[in-house]
């Protein structure tokens, strides 16, 4: 199979408890070998999404598809997938080497090639020595590649992961990050990830698919869902974005001349179909994409003057929030922290300029 | 006393009363294994003489003997079957959506304020209606009706305390129902099983109107101690048995706390 065969196919899959719509008429296609994550914010559906695939939850409405089999009415043990659970689940009357055979009952091996697959499942995560340690004498970290080695020892096609990483203190996770990237690539398994990291998910993923109240917003690649999300509520979930209301005055030429309170006549590249002239729609601009300077900048005649409200230290870089004159919310701008930035220095209440490309103006629907 | 926080600093009326309450509990109980070895077959001050003769007769005493056998394996029988009835309770109650799962549950546990005496009286008329004879077997049913509220409490927190995510693992990793009850359910829950097993068996072991009642030929303890003190002579006897039922206890106790206590440390060291 080679890896841009859909594998997994996800067909109009509902869930309800009782009254409650959990997943709404999903449809999904995710690849052979492909690392895919839900992202949502709690109470998406994301994690029922994933519970339907490991066969925890039978859909509503709607079935699943791996390899073309229908998956509904096939229980968690006969499926070809396996879960790492969000608290791990490692088995507490278990020592680590026998938490990790355990999915080897079946197998029926022999004490030699059983020790053998273990030894390897341990190398992989990076555990050897570990074998005979208790659950409870383990740190978190461990705990999760005890919970990982146990679930790939059953060589599934599709891992399943479930926050894995949400328990980790941040230096730990990123860790945990670089590792379950490469462990992906190198066996070339298929991983399904949920995640309400929005950084963990640009981080790790193939392809994310963005949810919010039981349905899928936009499925795209990392890069594509930053730089051009879909809807208000995507670009809003992913990172920092400043929006700004505005009407199309003309459309032309791939681009689209709008209107706006706070920028005044500004030009954006127009993707989609609803940059009709007279339609009321939302620009969006990553706090990145502006600009700040003290005096009017040249060559670009998108520039607007406001006055810095507000400033955030992030480390590598500073949130200015510019109070512009039309619009009801300071506009979010980011600077680079730079050794040289003495000619630089914003003062709080100080007048500046903002400016932008054309580019980085994005158009989205008012809804 | 500077140093001690608020709430820790010693109260003398409370210590006194705690002396006093369990002087209250443990006086009359040390008074048995202690007129046991009194040479008199009256219990009253002052002792006559240390003797084991109470002992030596108790070890001759042909149906005491038989009494004790019928209650420890009513008892057994009884603790185990209610065990098992509780085990399956308990995962269903806590594992399943059930409708009206309140109301099931609280049918489960209303024996436990039902008086024994009119569960007796019930269970009484309903054998004997249903022409079964009377026998150590209706005794072990009536038992068996009483512990299983007990175990049922004992294993639902048993069950509630341990994450079901457990289980999922078990059925995500290939095993089907069975194997992931005697794997990773039975093991988790082992403590709850051997807690509802010692109290079941205690139960049934000192039961005495749901016996009186639905006793046939065959007698149990209880009810044996409870003719035996209709002889004066006899007290004594009976007062030596208890002395060794209570030696017992206090083992049992012990050894299931040594047990609990192994079990909280050593929780991943038992096998498959």
């Amino acid at each position: 199979m080679s890896k841009n065969d859909p594998y997994i196919s996800i067909e109009r899959l509902s869930k309800h408890f009782d009254s409650v719509v959990a997943v709404d008429q999903v449809n999904v296609t995710i690849n052979s070998g492909e690392f895919f994550s839900l992202l949502g914010a709690s109470g998406c559906g994301k994690t029922t999404l994933l519970r339907m695939l490991g066969g925890f939850e039978a859909p509503t409405a709607g079935e699943i598809y791996i390899e073309n089999e229908p998956m509904s009415g096939v229980p968690p043990h006969r499926r070809p997938t396996n879960m790492v659970f969000q608290n791990y689940a490692i088995f507490p009357h278990l020592n680590v080497r026998r938490n990790i055979a355990y999915g080897l009952r079946a197998e029926k091996l022999n004490a030699a090639e059983t020790a053998r697959r273990v030894g390897e499942a341990l190398e992989l995560v990076k555990l050897q020595g570990f074998g005979e340690r208790r659950s409870d004498e383990l740190s978190g970290g461990q705990r999760q590649r005890v919970a990982l080695a146990r679930a790939l020892i059953r060589r599934p096609k599709v891992l399943l992961l479930d926050e894995p990483l949400g328990a980790l203190d941040k230096k730990l996770r990123e860790e945990m990050q670089l590792e379950l990237r490469a462990l992906q690539q190198s066996l070339g398994i298929t991983f399904v990830f949920v995640t309400h990291d929005q950084e963990e998910a640009l981080t790790l993923s193939d392809r994310v698919a963005v949810m919010s109240q039981g349905r899928i917003l936009q499925i795209a690649t990392p890069e594509e869902i930053y730089q051009r999300p879909v809807s208000v509520e995507v670009a809003d979930f992913i990172g920092q974005m400043n929006f700004i209301d505005a009407r199309v005055i003309g459309v032309g030429n791939g681009n689209a001349v709008l209107d706006t309170a706070a920028l005044g006549r500004i030009r954006a590249p127009t993707l989609s179909g609803l940059a009709q002239e007279g339609a009321k729609i939302v620009v969006a601009i990553r706090p990145e994409k502006l600009r700040l300077s003290k005096e009017r900048p040249h060559g670009t005649g998108n520039a607007v003057q406001g006055v810095i409200k507000n400033t955030a230290y992030l480390g590598d870089r500073r949130h200015f929030y510019v109070a512009v004159q039309g619009c009801d919310k300071p506009l979010a701008v980011a600077a680079q922290e730079v050794q040289e930035s003495g000619s630089q220095q914003f003062e709080q209440e100080s007048p500046v300029w903002i400016s932008w490309a054309d580019e980085s103006v994005i158009v989205l629907d008012a809804n | 006393m500077k140093n001690v926080a608020y709430i820790n600093r010693p109260n003398r009326p409370l210590h006194l009363y705690a002396l006093i309450y369990l002087a209250f509990l443990y006086v009359p109980v040390l008074f048995l294994p202690l007129f046991s070895f009194n040479d008199s077959i009256y219990v009253a001050f002052p002792f006559k003489g240390f003797t084991t003769t109470w002992y030596e007769q108790m070890l001759d005493n042909k149906p005491m003997h038989r009494a004790l056998m019928n209650s420890v394996r009513v008892a057994s029988v009884a603790a185990l079957v209610a065990t098992m009835f509780g085990i399956f309770g308990a995962k269903a109650v806590t594992r399943y959506r059930i409708r009206g799962k309140k109301l099931v549950v609280g049918a489960i546990m209303l024996p436990l304020v039902i008086p024994g005496i009119i569960l007796g009286v019930a269970l009484l008329i309903l054998v004997s209606r249903l022409g079964i004879p009377l026998s150590l077997y209706t005794i072990t049913l009536g038992h068996i009706l009483i512990s299983i509220p007990f175990s049922m409490a004992t294993l639902i927190a048993r069950f509630e305390g341990f994450d079901k995510s457990m289980e999922e693992a078990a059925t995500d990793l290939g095993d089907n129902a069975w194997w992931t009850f005697w794997r990773v359910t039975f093991p988790m829950v082992f403590p709850g099983v051997l807690a509802s097993l010692l109290l079941c068996f205690t139960i049934s072991f000192d039961e005495f109107i749901m016996a009186f009642f639905l006793a046939g030929t065959e007698s149990t303890l209880p009810i044996f101690i409870y003719t035996q003190l209709r002889f004066p002579q006899k007290l004594p006897g009976v007062l030596a048995l208890g002395a060794c039922i209570l030696a017992v206890s206090f083992v049992v106790v012990f050894f299931a706390q040594w047990l609990r206590r192994r079990g909280l440390a050593g929780a991943s060291n038992a096998g498959v």
